[in-house]
């Protein structure tokens, strides 16, 4: 409630990925003409980057507001109650689901106005926030490690950079097949956000993409178990220490 | 003329001596180079598309944006820099002390330029080494530079202005964003006959379209737009000067 309470930290989420959008939708339309391109327009092969640049916003987001409360002492106080560390871990979580929530509604929304059309058609909506909710909750897990590990809010910033990093060296601007055969398809190739990418993209260009959807289901699982566990410990030796 | 070199000398010394004295002096230079990257690496085939003509290739069409962005974000950090310098005061004790408050601006805009020289050849390097293919003779490069200098130079004084107007470090993402739109409102991965929609009508009105093109031909080893090009950027130097000095002379009046 605090960050949606707070627009200057909410809007620039929601405006700078669709802004993104709308530059790579204008300037790589030509790409669409490469042969085996799969998408009729680039708007719509584009159309999971936002989704997946809002789960990255949500990670520093989240993250960097619990380092806040580190800072200025209010997980102390918290400490001193009767709360469990699960409950405040579960607090922070569905702090992320909620943020992701409007994300996924507005670029819906935004996205359908444009005319990107969804293959999967009405039921693959649900499917689609599906999933990027639990990409958003991975990442959310890892923001708030990097909170609980580093007790700043500037650290947790300086480290969006970094998840900047796993979003373009994967196949969000390009399909796999059409990277070159070099080192960045060799990159991509092992970069868990490509395989997220292309969970959320199958659904607007292709329709139901089984195993497109497995793997992009499969690592989000997979991140947010991880990201939880390592959460968990955190929380823990961060209260310990408190 | 004496007392203006002689506080822009003072002012440009201390700030180098603080660029240089602190690793993140390269960060303007990070983002450019993980963007060329990116897409010298992940757009390469866009290279191949149909009407996408430019001899040099891909990769040195993606660097010259890469180094307008580096040589433009590091006049931003100087404005960052500036803001800094009047939350801790220290511009303040500046303005009382120079003899001529315009070199203020002017050794701002030279420490930038030494720090821009460091960064825009790291980004250099990263495009050679990337195998970037330079078809244009060296005046050609020249010309690059050239260009590439003057535009460090506006994203200074913009930078400046804005920092000098609002004295805090919050004016970070003022100055920051700006620039960003306008580069990323330029034609950034294929050439501006290519570009579609909204864009496509945006972008021949950003003058960075102009300097980034007149870039590109300069690297592809034909020129074009020269005039025209170094034109936009000097009469984009010329109109942020003057929102510099509009900035000085808010932070003058409020003491």
């Amino acid at each position: 409630m605090r960050t949606l309470r707070q627009p200057a930290m909410v809007i620039p989420s929601l405006i700078f990925p669709m802004m993104l959008l709308a530059v790579n939708a204008g300037g790589l339309t030509s790409a669409t003409e490469l042969p085996g391109f799969p998408a009729d327009t680039y708007l719509d092969f584009a159309f999971a980057f936002p989704l997946m640049q809002s789960a990255m916003f949500g990670a520093t987001l989240a993250g960097s507001e619990f380092a806040r409360d580190i800072e200025n002492g209010f997980l102390n106080r918290l400490a001193l109650t009767p709360m469990s560390p699960a409950a405040l871990l579960a607090g922070l979580l569905s702090g992320v689901v909620a943020l992701a929530l409007i994300q996924a509604t507005v670029f819906l929304t935004v996205g359908l106005v444009i005319g990107v059309d969804i293959k999967s058609g009405i039921l693959g909506v649900p499917v689609l926030v599906a999933l990027s909710v639990l990409t958003s909750l991975g990442f959310g897990c890892l923001g708030t490690i990097l909170a609980l590990r580093t007790g700043s809010g500037e650290a947790v910033q300086s480290f969006f950079p970094l998840f900047f990093v796993g979003i373009f060296f994967s196949s969000i601007s390009l399909p796999r097949n059409l990277l070159g055969g070099g080192w960045f398809e060799a990159v991509a190739t092992v970069n868990p956000v490509s395989y997220l990418v292309e969970g959320m993209r199958s659904l607007v260009i292709t329709g139901w993409d089984v195993q497109a959807l497995a793997l992009g289901f499969g690592f989000a699982v997979a991140l947010f178990a991880i990201g939880l566990l390592g959460a968990s410990v955190s929380m823990k030796t961060r209260m310990e220490r408190t | 003329m004496k007392a203006l070199f002689s506080v822009a000398f003072a002012v440009a010394g201390r700030q180098l001596r603080r660029f240089f004295g602190n690793i993140t002096f390269l960060a303007p230079a990070a983002f450019p180079v993980f963007f060329f990257a990116a897409f010298a690496g992940g757009l390469s085939r866009v290279g191949e598309v149909p009407r996408f003509e430019f001899a040099a290739g891909y990769t040195a069409f993606t660097f010259v944006w890469a180094l307008l962005q580096a040589v433009a974000m590091g006049g931003a950090f100087t404005g960052f820099a500036i803001a800094g310098d009047f939350e801790n005061g220290f511009a303040r004790r500046f303005l009382i002390a120079a003899p001529n408050r315009g070199g203020i601006i002017l050794g701002y805009v030279f420490a930038s330029l030494v720090r821009t020289t460091f960064t825009g050849s790291l980004v250099f390097i990263v495009g050679i080494l990337a195998g970037m293919e330079i078809l244009g003779s060296g005046v050609d490069v020249f010309g690059l530079i050239g260009l590439a200098l003057i535009v460090n130079v506006a994203a200074t004084l913009f930078g400046c202005g804005v920092a000098m107007l609002l004295r805090t470090q919050q004016a970070g993402p003022l100055i920051q964003t700006p620039i960003f739109m306008l580069l990323f409102l330029a034609p950034v991965y294929v050439p501006l006959e290519l570009l579609e929609g909204w864009l496509q009508t945006v972008a021949p009105l950003n003058p960075l379209t102009a300097i980034i093109t007149t870039g590109r031909s300069f690297i592809a080893g034909d020129p074009t737009g020269v005039g025209a090009a170094f034109l936009t950027a000097v009469s984009l130097v010329a109109i942020l000067l003057a929102w510099a000095y509009f900035g000085l002379r808010s932070a003058e009046r409020s003491g």
